[in-house]
């Protein structure tokens, strides 16, 4: 199954810059019978803060570490504004890395940590560049003190200095915000799309939380078993993914399978349980036979039923409400169909909307324009991480 | 010490397991081994095989006279029978004293790794701050201690756990007190390094689940210092079997082990092939009861 | 009944520091008859006090030579055994080799050895080829070596193996090659377990007697000085020197101990 892993995003820059993109071709990664990274073709472009995000085991990591350097390719190349770094030393790569773990040095104090690369590299006078990276991480006075008497969030932004401070061509950072709490974590994802549009250096961010790849990057790979699924900007992988495993893995979705009669203008018009369905043209991956027809549950509405006219939007109807729970922001439903299927709906509880309870029959009503279709040879489940906890393992 | 701070000092990083590299290929690591493997190979492999050679050697020869390698396992038997009382001796003390050792020091470590608070370093160092003198001036110390006008003679005859003429040294009670001592921050450590790992939560959940402070204990703190206890008694037994010190300092010829046989026969008899007998089957006794042991705790990855 | 429940609750750790008393014992009395008038040279009671023994410690004759046998021994047996197992260290961490089981296992056969047949059989050696007449310095020195070298292996490894990786990696992502992450960054942190292993080295040489004991030849080491004087009986110089080294050596630890807490790295 072909997935298109060139850059998509709309602010696609000319070719002058091109001489600083990194590209990975045909990059392959066994460990003896397994392989974790499946002949992947990446190209990410100078200037960008690229994310790769995946479940763990998608070979995220290992294709990071292969861009350090850490790890031997199998195969492939990797280059970096045309030179093949593929098979250099770590330490001869234009190439920095904020680890998990920030691996800080525990016997140096903070500026002999940032001066390190500098130093390595004979750097004569070091003071006034270790103290500049500092101010910009908001560490100025700490340059004596050790690792162990920082916080979480200081280590951690000890490590984005160490790294930055060396202008690497790219930086790479894996799940470095990992180990800190909810609120420090979304401080720090502010913090580092600040720094990197301020320092304009190309950011490759590996993460496994969708919230946070969506927030901070300008441009996602979605990873699963050493393959990319499918790259792009945020919005657009969320409009309109291209596999149930992105579907499933960024957001939630609703599958349910359907068979396509025809076309009708941009649309496809596919038949769900007997209702019929439109979907555009442009969100369906495939356009015959049997699909998946998939609608995220923010866009869908509740009506009681037979309570609303068709009037263009998508109809499922006769389901039951079998869950409700208010979250506060907004309330989400358990519908079970006809079919036996339970869909999820998501309203926004802002006051102009009315709420269900548990029992009523119910129609779900959406826009046609957010509807997209998937192969249904791909399974629905695929990506949805809490379905492979409750069912017992991963899918 | 927060927990980052313990583990950045112990060479890790915060919030991680540390990560084992990937190991090197190639030849450095034979390069790397060959000076220490070798010194052990030459100095304690090629010994300890010339040894049970030596056991085997024809008893009539001498060292002017030379040996005669004559496979006479006959050696070993006229040894065993010889010996018998060292040899059980030795045995049945180093049982003791490590049972002893094991009683007086599991209370220990269990205060240390559980009671101690911020005390524990401090009583860490008390533990094996007795090894800082000698362990002849040690043993020699207790001599003085169980002296027949000092004051624990004393109060054990005003007990009348001894009669009026009643002597500690020179007796197996001198010998064993010596050894539990001797050994007893061996068996203090290991422990102490099992305890140490126990997951608090274990007891609170075992606690939790109505079982009260003695069966918490039994059922789960002990099961998991297993490690530690079956590390400190081979520790303290081993050296303890093959000890003649303290039986020649605190005892008499009555009490000798088999490791003081050993020692006049290479010494002063200069009876090669018997004193080597001895030793190989204290060896050899001591592997057994060590593997029937570990077998039992059922603790095999020790090695 | 409040007493009752304080000593319940507090039990065990009575009992504790009733032991910790029991392993001090001794060392009372080897500070105290270190101050002893022994009115016989066979004397192991507390006669009378003076001061004597601390004005003229090396008036045994030997005694001070056999210390200085054994802090020689001691340093130079350290020196070879801490080299010898951290290279050995460093390559059952960090390196691949064949016959991995096998070495462990020689590694750990000394620690489990009785000091009897290690000594007995390392003289059986020298005896064998020859050296039986030359035994001495060099003999205790490689016998030492031999028994110390197990021990800095395991505690060097225990220490190597808890390092991450990571922070090597690190510094090769900072343009350290592979020399200078060793030296800059996996040394320094591999060090306190390097040192602990050069002490604990040193100990077990400065106080070993049994496998001296066989290998000798006419050198007299400290521990062989004091057994030597058991028969003959004892000088009370004997103790200050034991109680000089237990001073000592607790002084070494408590220093350790308060750099460690001041500096947190």
């Amino acid at each position: 199954m072909a997935t298109r892993t060139t850059d998509e995003s709309p602010q696609t820059t000319s070719r002058e810059e091109a001489g600083a993109d990194l590209t990975l071709t045909s990059v392959t990664k066994r460990f003896g019978t397994f392989t974790a990274v499946d002949d992947l073709d990446l190209v990410v472009e100078q200037g960008r803060f690229f994310a790769l995000l995946g479940p763990s085991g998608c070979g995220k990591t290992t294709t990071l570490r292969m861009v350090a350097g850490l790890e031997e390719p199998t195969s492939g190349t990797i280059t970096i504004a045309g030179q093949d770094i593929s098979r250099l030393k770590p330490y001869k790569r234009p190439v920095n890395t904020v680890f998990q773990s920030y691996a800080l040095f525990p016997h140096l104090d903070i500026f002999e940590n940032v001066a390190f690369g500098l130093r390595r590299r004979g750097v004569k006078d070091v003071k006034k560049q270790v103290q500049d990276m500092l101010e910009l991480v908001e560490l100025g006075g700490f340059g004596k003190r050790r690792p162990p008497q920082l916080s979480g969030g200081q280590q951690q932004r000890v490590a984005l200095a160490r790294a930055l401070i060396n202008r690497p061509q790219v930086l790479l950072l894996d799940e470095p915000l990992g180990a800190l709490d909810l609120k420090l974590r979304r401080q720090m994802q502010i913090e580092l799309k600040r720094i990197q549009t301020e320092v304009g250096i190309t950011f490759v961010h590996v993460t496994h939380d969708q919230e946070e790849a969506m927030t901070m990057a300008d441009t996602i790979a979605v990873m699963n078993q050493g393959v990319i699924e499918q790259m792009g900007a945020p919005a657009e992988l969320y409009d309109s993914p291209a596999t149930t495993f992105v579907s499933n893995f960024l957001g939630q979705s609703n599958l349910v399978k359907a068979e396509v009669v025809g076309r009708d203008g941009d649309d496809v018009v596919v038949d769900v349980q007997g209702s019929r369905v439109a979907a555009p043209r442009s969100r369906a991956r495939r356009t015959d036979g049997t699909v998946w027809v998939g609608v995220r549950p923010e866009k869908v509405f509740l009506a009681h039923r037979g309570s609303e006219t068709s009037d263009g939007s998508n109809l499922l109807g006769g389901g039951t409400v079998s869950d409700v729970s208010f979250i506060g922001v907004s309330t989400q439903y358990l519908v079970r169909m006809p079919w036996d299927q339970e869909l999820t709906v998501f309203e926004q509880n802002s006051g102009a909307r009315e709420s269900f309870t548990v029992g009523d029959t119910v129609d779900l009503h959406w826009i046609p324009a957010h509807t997209f279709l998937l192969d249904a040879d791909q399974d629905a489940h695929a990506g949805d991480l809490s379905y492979a906890a409750l069912a017992g393992g991963p899918q | 010490m927060s927990v980052a701070a313990a583990e950045a000092a112990a060479g890790g990083t915060v919030g991680h397991e540390p990560v084992p590299p990937p190991r090197r290929r190639g030849g450095s690591g034979y390069l790397l081994l060959l000076p220490g493997m070798l010194w052990l190979v030459l100095f304690f492999l090629v010994p300890t095989i010339q040894l049970v050679a030596t056991s085997l050697y024809d008893p009539s020869g001498s060292l002017d006279t030379g040996y005669a390698m004559t496979w006479s396992f006959p050696n070993y038997w006229h040894a065993l029978t010889s010996f018998t009382a060292p040899f059980l001796r030795s045995l049945v003390y180093a049982t003791v004293s490590t049972g002893l050792a094991l009683l007086l020091a599991y209370p220990l470590a269990y205060a240390i790794a559980f009671k101690s608070g911020r005390w524990k370093n401090l009583m860490l160092v008390a533990v094996i701050a007795p090894f800082f003198t000698s362990f002849l001036v040690r043993t020699l110390a207790w001599k003085s201690i169980l002296s027949d006008n000092g004051f624990v003679v004393h109060v054990l005859q005003a007990l009348h756990i001894l009669g009026p003429d009643g002597r500690l040294l020179a007796t197996s009670v001198a010998v064993i007190t010596g050894l539990t001592y001797n050994f007893l921050p061996f068996m203090v450590l290991p422990l102490y390094a099992s305890l140490e790992k126990i997951d608090l939560r274990l007891i609170e959940a075992s606690k939790d689940l109505y079982a009260d402070g003695f069966t918490s204990f039994r059922k789960v703190t002990l099961p998991l210092s297993m490690p530690g206890l079956v590390a400190g008694t081979l520790l303290t037994f081993i050296p303890a079997a093959g000890d003649y010190i303290n039986a020649e300092l605190l005892g008499t010829p009555k009490q000798y082990m088999i490791g003081n046989v050993i020692d006049s026969l290479f010494l002063v008899q200069l009876d090669y092939p018997a004193a080597a007998a001895c030793s190989v089957i204290l060896m050899l006794a001591i592997v057994a009861m060590v593997l029937f042991y570990v077998r039992r705790a059922g603790t095999e990855e020790l090695l | 009944m409040r007493a009752g429940r304080w000593v319940a609750d507090h039990f065990v750790m009575v009992v504790a520091l009733l032991v910790l008393v029991y392993m001090f014992l001794p060392i009372f009395f080897v500070v105290l008859m270190s101050f002893n008038d022994p009115v016989s040279r066979l004397s192991y009671e507390f006669d009378g006090f003076t001061l004597n023994n601390w004005t003229d410690p090396c008036g045994p004759s030997g005694m001070c030579a056999s210390v200085v046998k054994s802090l020689q021994i001691g340093f130079l047996a350290t020196l070879g055994a801490t080299v010898l197992g951290t290279l050995v260290a460093f390559a059952l961490v960090r390196h691949r080799f064949r016959g991995r089981a096998a070495t462990s296992l020689l590694i750990f056969l000394p620690m489990a050895t009785p000091e009897v047949v290690m000594g007995s059989s390392l003289l059986a050696l020298f005896t064998s080829v020859g050296l039986a007449g030359t035994l001495g310095f060099w003999s205790i020195l490689v016998a030492h070596i031999m028994f110390c070298l197990s021990f800095v292996v395991v505690t060097v490894k225990a220490r190597l193996a808890g390092l991450d990786s990571s922070l090597e990696q690190a510094a090769m992502d900072l343009y350290a090659n592979e020399w200078q992450a060793f030296w800059r960054i996996t040394f320094p942190l591999v060090f306190p377990g390097i040192l602990a292993a050069a002490l604990l080295s040193f100990s077990l040489s400065f106080d070993d007697f049994i496998v001296t004991n066989f290998n000798h030849g006419n050198t007299i080491t400290f521990p062989m000085f004091v057994w030597g004087s058991a028969q003959r009986g004892i000088p009370p110089q004997v103790n200050v020197i034991g109680t000089v080294m237990f001073a000592v050596a607790l002084l070494l630890v408590l220093s350790g101990g308060l750099l460690q807490r001041r500096r947190p790295a």
